[in-house]
Formats: C-alpha cells, structure tokens, sequence
C-alpha cells in the first residue's frame, strides 16, 4: 500500500460539531485540518432540517438548518479548514505510538481517489447519531412497506422531493417525528396521530405545541404500535394503552388505519469507528468517556456532537465540537500536557445522563445532564462537594440541563477529592 | 369578566408555561414567563397568533430537486394552510442564492418567502461541490 497521507488534524463528519472542530483547529494554529465527510456537501443533519430552530444561542436569532449551516461554514472557510467530501472512513486502527507520540490512522473511500490511508495527529470524531430503526423495536406482524423512521422521511421530503405516504400514524414524541407530523401535515398527508409508550413527552414541549396542538394532531402518551398489518404495502397498525408496568392493559388494543408510520422512538450515538479504534463507550450514553477537554481513552482522539451524547440544541454542539478542535489542535502541536488530577463525575438522584464524565480540572467546563423521569414541581440541581447549586422549576426528560464549574473552583478541591456527585433533589 | 388562558411559549427552546389573564381582548397579566420574550409572546398569542413557517419548492436544473424556504417574518397561524398552498404552486430555476425573495407578501400575509439555502445548477450528472481538499 501506498504511503498514508499525513494531516494534523483530522475530522469525521462534516455536520455542526465538525464544522465548530474544524474552525477552532485552525484558530488554534493546527496547519492541515482536514474534515472527512461522506455526503458531497458539509453540514450534516441541519441540511434536511429546514424548520427554524437554530442558532437562537450562537447568532441570537432563530435560523433554519440550512441557514445556520450556511453562517457556520462561511467561518469555517475562512479559518482555511480543507474538505474531503464524498468520503467515507470505513477504518480506523487503535492508535499507536510512533517516533515517540501517538498518531492514529484510518481508511477512506472515495469515488475518484479510491481507497486511502490516512495518518493524523490527532483525530475528532464527530459522526453524529443514527435513529433507532424497526427492527430494534420487535413490533409483532407482517413487515409491509410505508415504515421508516422519522429523519429518513424527513430527508424524503425535504431534500429528495418523496412523500413517504398519505395517511401518518407516528410512534414516539422525539422531536424528529413532532416536526415530521406537522411537516406531513402542510404537504397535504393526514396524520392521524402520535403515540407514546412512556407518561410523558420525549421531545421538547415546544414541539408538542407548534407541531401538534396547533394542527391540532392528537397525540397519546401511555400508548405503543403493537403490530404492523398489511401485505405489500401498510394497511393499519395495531396499538394498545400500556399500564403504569409498561405492559399492555388487555382488551385496550384497537385498529388504526393508515399507510404510513414513522419512527420518532431515540437516537443513538454512531460509534462504529470508535470502537474499532478501541476507544472506551459510556453504556448509558452510548457515546465514548469525555474529560471537559473532549478527548476520549486514547489521548489524541477527541470526540464532539451527538457521537458523544444525543443534544437537543445545535448550539451546545457547536460549543463542545469548538473545545474539541481546540484541544485536537493543541494535541496536535505537542501542546497539551498531560492532566495531572483526574476528577470522576457521578450523577445520583434521577440524575441519568451526564457528559463529559470526568473532569481535568484545569478548565471551566459545562456539564450537561439529562434526568431518568420527569419532575415537575421545584428541583435543585447540586454538584458536590459545594460546587454548585440551582433552584429549578422543573427538571425534564426532554431537555438537558447545565451545571457550570469553573477552574478555580475545582484547583481549589482538597487533593484527596476524586468523585464528584450531581443530582436532582425535589425540594 | 376576566379569564385566565394557558399558552405553552414557543419563543425559545425553554418552553415555558404561561398563565395570561385576559378581560375581552385586553391582556391583565402574564406569569409564568422566565424573560419578556414570553410576555410578548402571549400578547401576541392573545390578539393574534403568529407563526415563522418553512416548507420547500421545486426546483429546475438544481442540484437537488427541492429548495427549503422560509417566511422572512412570522405570519399569521389562520393562514398556514393558504400560504402551504401557495408555495406548493411554485417551482424556480436553479440556481437559487440563500436569501433570495421567491413571492412576495404571500396570501397578503405581508411577509415574503425567501429561500433558506442556496442551490448551485445541477452539474454533469453527479451531485459533486467544488471539493477545496
Ligand atoms: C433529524 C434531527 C433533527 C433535529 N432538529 C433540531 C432542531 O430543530 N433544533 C436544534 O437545535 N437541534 C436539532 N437537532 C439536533 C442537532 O441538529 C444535532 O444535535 C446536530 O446536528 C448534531 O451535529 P453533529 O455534528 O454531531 O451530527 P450530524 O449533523 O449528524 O453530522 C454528522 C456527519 O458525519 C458524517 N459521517 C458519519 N459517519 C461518517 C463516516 N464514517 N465517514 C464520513 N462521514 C461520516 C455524516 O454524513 C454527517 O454529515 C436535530 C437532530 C436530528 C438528528
Ligand atoms: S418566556 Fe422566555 S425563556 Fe420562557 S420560553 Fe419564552 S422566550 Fe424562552
């Protein structure tokens, strides 16, 4: 084989976290950035997502997708970030060290160029998310044609110029189906409704309100799909009311008729290539351990975007791919050092998903964290020991939460601290 | 008689639920809100709701076959539909510049609908960008 072709600092995917990777690397004083991407245009998931919605944070305004994708790469262009577009990484190798530092390398296919070696100093993975498809869910009956899940439909329909169907049952309340519901809706489908196995609402409550209740699309929590009929193409699915065990309550189950069903039921980290380079994957979050840093178990693999936990704003994933370009770059240039505390963050109280997971302390850091169940009266949100502390009005599911912690705060942590704790307390 | 009217506010991702007390068509009061977006926001829910929309047109010679658009301003809810229908008519030629006005004050909403991204002319037949690798 060839020679592998050498860069600084590589990135894979080219959606919002790689994009903020990318321009921080350059801004950092990293000389070959290069963002691998597989789709022939940068920009990732905002590109099919042409509802308003993003940005509020970074531009103070409420964009598109499309046109925060937009903004964000005129910067990028501008930082001197190179693409590599119509690549795909199929291959990545557990990092080695050579001449003395650590470098990894991975393998790209690409249309013209054929298959490549590629050598970097260090790497920011930043390949998004996947949603869960039909078949991880094992809903009984025959398997006709009209199911997909709801991101699928939505590239259909607002890239690819498809209608997916005419008649819409949607399972699951993720904000993907509650936007899909409405979007089906104005192209002159007929939704039928939304069912949700848990009690409460997985998506944010403002999709609930400008999706459904003003198009007034009803939606049913406590209710699942159960079976799917139909021969060819879907003629109805089965659904069934759950109890408070999740199982179904006998004699609730009824036919809904449609031709259609989408997938709105989670997203999961894409973290194939991760493990292929051995990188450690945090189970509940299904993305790899973060320091506030970004960098994975291997020091010069960095991670950012929902390859590290799924965020329901672009804009936390712009901010976390900027730290993860940043700290790549410095790896890069054989500027960080190693850290010399290593603190572990253990969520407690409902507390259910926390990134990053440990701390350096040599940096302010945001952590973010999602509860297991919803609360819905007055919550403190509290980092111990004594770190943080915040009267909430609610603590939601749906919507993650931030503890802010600054460096002088945890420097000044008595040596013999290793853990810290956060937790939800119902006041 | 006043009544008091529940909105969920849409204005941010935080979503709060706002509590207006309202006499006819005057708005009391509002609580709930966490900043004054939402007091404006339920101001406006009460007299009349308003709404950005977003859908696509087709597209001549583009690189894809659709554009995302979206109304420049919010318009009224009443008439999302009329404006879907609309926009639904419409196809353009490629290629379309971010920005650009495509019908202007739609439904005589007084709101244009402005493309949300820009579409170079299909090339060759491969969907392929200037690769600045
Ligand atoms: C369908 C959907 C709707 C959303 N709606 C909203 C919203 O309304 N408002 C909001 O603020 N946020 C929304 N989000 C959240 C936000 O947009 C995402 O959190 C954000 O796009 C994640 O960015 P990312 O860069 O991590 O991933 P992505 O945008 O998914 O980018 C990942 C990129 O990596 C590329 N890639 C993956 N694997 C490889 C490989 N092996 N080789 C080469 N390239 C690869 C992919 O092609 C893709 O371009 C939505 C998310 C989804 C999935
Ligand atoms: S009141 Fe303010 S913080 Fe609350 S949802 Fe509206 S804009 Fe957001």
């Amino acid at each position: 084989m060839s020679a592998a072709r050498q860069v600084d600092v590589a990135i894979i995917g080219a959606g919002p976290a790689g994009l903020a990777a990318g321009a921080a690397a350059r801004n950092e004083g990293a000389e070959r950035v290069v963002v691998f991407e597989r789709d022939w245009e940068p920009g990732g998931i905002l590109q099919q997502c042409i509802h308003p919605g993003f940005g509020l944070h970074t531009f103070g305004e409420e964009l598109t997708g499309p046109e925060y994708a937009h903004r964000y790469l005129t910067r990028v262009r501008e930082a001197g970030v190179e693409f590599s577009l119509n690549t795909m990484v199929f291959q990545m190798d557990k990092p080695v060290l050579k001449d003395g530092r650590k470098t990894v390398t991975f393998w790209t296919m690409q249309p013209e160029r054929g298959i490549e070696q590629i050598e970097a100093k260090s790497l920011v993975l930043a390949m998004g998310c996947r949603e869960r498809p039909a078949g991880a869910l094992g809903v009984a009956g025959s398997r006709p044609s009209g199911v997909y899940t709801a991101g699928t439909a939505q590239r259909f329909v607002n890239m690819e110029g498809f209608m997916p169907g005419t008649k819409v049952v949607i399972m699951g309340t993720g904000d993907i189906g509650l936007i899909m519901a409405r979007r089906m809706l104005l192209e002159g489908a007929e939704v039928v409704g939304v069912f949700e196995i848990m009690p409460w609402v997985s998506g944010l409550r403002r999709n609930i309100a400008q999706c459904l209740d003003d198009f007034g699309i009803p939606y049913y929590l406590n209710h699942s799909v159960c079976e799917l009929r139909g021969r060819g193409r879907l003629e109805g699915v089965g659904v069934v009311e759950v109890g408070p065990d999740r199982q179904p309550i006998p004699g609730s189950d009824k036919f809904v008729t449609c031709d259609t069903l989408l997938l709105a039921v989670g997203l999961i980290p894409e973290n194939e290539l991760s493990r292929m380079a051995g990188i450690a994957i945090e189970p509940i979050t299904g993305g790899p351990i973060v320091n506030e840093w970004m960098q994975t178990s291997e020091d010069c693999v960095f991670a950012a975007g929902n390859v590290v936990v799924v965020y329901d704003l672009v804009d936390f994933v712009s901010r976390e791919g900027e730290r993860a370009g940043k700290y790549a770059a410095r790896y890069a240039m054989g500027r960080l050092e190693n850290a010399k505390r290593e603190f572990k963050i253990v969520p407690e109280n409902n507390v259910r998903v926390v990134s990053p997971q440990t701390l350096t302390g040599e940096d302010d850091v945001t952590v973010y964290l999602r509860v297991g169940s919803p609360v819905e009266s007055k919550c403190r949100l509290y980092a111990e020991p004594g770190l943080f502390s915040q009267r909430l009005r609610y603590a939601r599911p749906g919507e993650m939460n931030e503890i802010k912690l600054s460096a002088s705060q945890l420097k000044s942590l008595a040596s013999d601290v290793t853990r810290i704790t956060v937790g939800l307390e119902v006041l | 008689m006043s009544c008091v009217k529940k909105f969920l506010c849409v204005s941010c991702p935080v979503g709060c639920s706002l509590s207006v007390t309202v006499e006819g068509a005057e708005v009391l009061s509002v609580e709930g809100n966490t900043c004054p977006l939402g007091e404006k926001y339920a101001r406006s829910e009460v007299a009349n709701p308003v709404r950005t929309f977003t859908s696509t047109v087709r597209v001549n010679g583009g690189l894809l076959p659709l554009c995302p658009t979206r109304s420049k301003t919010p318009l009224p809810l009443s008439k999302v539909f009329d404006v879907a229908r609309e926009v639904a008519q419409l196809t353009v030629d490629a290629p379309i510049e971010i920005g650009a006005t495509l019908i202007k004050n739609v439904c005589g909403t007084g709101s244009d609908i402005v493309a949300s991204r820009s579409l170079p002319r299909k090339h060759r037949d491969s969907r392929e960008l200037e690769n600045s690798a």
